[in-house]
């Protein structure tokens, strides 16, 4: 049995790394480079591919102020699925670069309708543009190049974005991903909680079974020890939201051949959570709160404004370390899969080593079998912290004070 | 560097359909499914409690009842040794009591079977001296009746008479 299990595992390394070596004879490949694929898998698209093999048009909004708002398929592009998502055509001056919509901001380009762009579409390298090193991405129309600017964010240039001439609203792979997730999960509790009204006194049947183990874990062990017995139903369906809501995310991006979307890993997401939270603690703290935020009781005068200044800050770091934890939890466990399988590739020099390529396998495997299992956890586990954190806050700022020292 | 990656970077279409997806996932589920889930499980949670308290009590009830019966049972072994011992002491008491009017009247018996015995001698011996003095008299009689006929005879006759009187 065992000796026939390795048999197989060897066939199937052997197999797999024929067939990169087949598609690596077809042309002239470009080396590997694990950064730009890691990064390039982790990031958000405008168009949803399948295994390099398949690509699902998305809808792309986008606002320039000289265009205005605009609206059209992915599918203007003729995005490459197998080609790192770059799409050939540009339309109405936007392009399509490892899945995601940029525009060109260089005159001399035609601006309206489609255009086919050269065969090698897009070129980028590293420019010093206002004192920073940055990578600046070029499109290549024939022959010429012209600077393509990616969508505005809300960084202020600092982690290397910026505004830019256009604003990209796309329902995005991630928007989807969030979509499928959601109506998945509203459809299961539905289901749940249909089966609650109809059998009613009776013991849990099927997907009643799968959600209120969990339900009566965030009830009974985040909920009531954080918030209290007696306010903690006023937050249950936020936490109960936001834990489905993560680890749905969280497990979707997991499935193999599914997209491996990272939406829980992007910031605008955990962005997103983390000022609800916000906006829900802050809005619901109490007198006592504020006051020992701003005028901690029993201290003297100049350790009241020490605290004042450490506690004004801990407002916002709190939310904060919410949406990089989350965010960079989950963008790291994929970078982590994306590079023990870019081992087979780096091993296999990009496709021309049979040999290195079958032994990258042997390594790689075990090694992204472990990370997918830790990830499985981490799943889990990021989405039980965020939440029971939600609810420490929650629970800190709505906390009535009988008398004094009671915490600290 | 890391920093620098694009999932870092906030993007307002992103962080705008997140809200909208989001916040529209949160009001459904609490609505829709949340509210139902939640009260069910309260509800559950409550009939399980009180069928649960109803049960402690009735092992409560169960276990008094248990108590007094032990009670009762120990009270009424108790009253059997009781009655038990007063039927010994009844019994001891009337035997000794038989015993004792047995004993007075053997004896009254025994003083009866003297007294007769008494009487009866007495009276053997008042026949005896009848029966004497009637010899007296016979003899007497017998005596008269040879001084008639002789001095010696008379005197061998008294001397056979007394020699009579000494054998009986």
């Amino acid at each position: 049995m065992k000796r026939s299990i390795s048999i197989f595992l060897f066939t199937l390394f052997v197999v797999l790394s024929t067939s990169l070596f087949a598609s690596g004879g077809e042309g002239e490949h470009a080396p590997f480079d694990p950064a730009a694929v890691a990064t390039h898998h982790i990031s958000d698209a405008n168009t949803y591919t399948i295994l390099e093999w398949f690509t699902i048009p998305l809808p792309i909004i986008v606002y320039n102020k000289e265009r205005g708002l605009e609206f059209f398929m992915s599918s203007k592009f003729h995005p490459d699925p197998s080609h790192h998502e770059d799409g050939h055509n540009s339309y109405n001056g936007y392009v399509m670069r490892h899945g995601s919509v940029y525009r060109i901001d260089q005159p001399g380009f035609p601006m309206e309708g489609e255009v086919h762009l050269d065969s090698t579409a897009f070129t980028s390298r590293k420019e010093m543009v206002e004192g920073k090193e940055k990578e600046v991405v070029y499109a290549l129309y024939q022959g010429q190049e012209y600077k393509a600017v990616p969508r505005s964010t809300w960084d202020g240039g600092v982690l290397g974005g910026g505004i830019t001439p256009f604003y990209d609203l796309s329902p995005s792979k991630n928007v989807i991903a969030m979509i499928i997730v959601c109506t998945f999960l509203l459809w299961l509790f539905i289901k749940a909680a249909k089966g609650y009204v109809k059998n009613v006194g009776q013991a849990p049947k099927g997907i009643q079974n799968l959600l209120e183990p969990i339900i009566i874990f965030i009830r009974d062990d985040v909920a009531i020890p954080f918030i209290g017995e007696k306010k903690y139903k006023k937050y249950f369906p936020f936490l109960i939201s936001v834990f489905f809501f993560i680890l749905g995310l969280n497990l979707f991006g997991q499935i193999p051949f599914f997209g491996g979307v990272n939406a829980t890993g992007n910031i605008s997401i955990t962005l997103v959570l983390a000022l609800l939270v916000f906006f829900i603690v802050n809005i619901n703290g109490n007198r006592h709160y504020w006051a020992h935020i701003f005028w901690m009781p029993g201290v003297p005068i100049p350790m009241k404004i020490l605290l004042a200044l450490i506690e004004g800050m801990s407002l916002f770091i709190k939310p904060l370390t919410l949406m990089l934890r989350l965010a960079g939890n989950i963008t790291a466990g994929h970078i982590a899969i994306i590079s023990f399988i870019g081992l087979i590739f780096i091993f296999g020099n990009s496709g021309e080593s049979l040999l290195g390529g079958s032994i990258g396998s042997i390594i790689s495997v075990p090694l992204t079998m472990f990370m997918m299992a830790l990830e499985l956890i981490v799943a889990f586990i990021q989405a039980f912290v965020f939440t029971i954190l939600t609810a420490s806050y929650i629970g800190a700022a709505t906390e009535e004070h009988h008398h004094e020292g009671a915490h600290h | 560097m890391i920093l620098l990656l694009p999932v870092f970077q906030p993007s307002p279409g992103l962080a705008l359909w997140s809200v909208i997806i989001f916040v529209l996932f949160w009001w459904l589920l609490s609505k829709f499914a949340l509210k139902p889930i939640v009260n069910a499980l309260e509800s559950r949670q409550n009939e399980i409690q009180n069928a649960l308290d109803t049960a402690k009590l009735a092992r409560q009830e169960v276990s008094n009842m248990k108590s007094e019966n032990e009670k009762l049972l120990a009270q009424a072994q108790v009253e059997r040794s009781k009655m038990l011992q007063e039927a010994n002491d009844m019994k001891a008491q009337i035997i000794s009591e038989a015993k004792e009017s047995a004993k007075k009247e053997a004896n009254k018996i025994i003083a009866g079977a003297k007294v007769e015995i008494e009487n009866q001698t007495k009276a053997s011996i008042a026949e005896a001296k009848n029966q004497v003095g009637k010899m007296a008299i016979e003899i007497a009689e017998k005596v008269i009746k040879k001084q008639l006929q002789g001095n010696t005879e008379q005197e061998n006759f008294v001397n056979d008479l007394v020699k009579d009187l000494n054998l009986n």
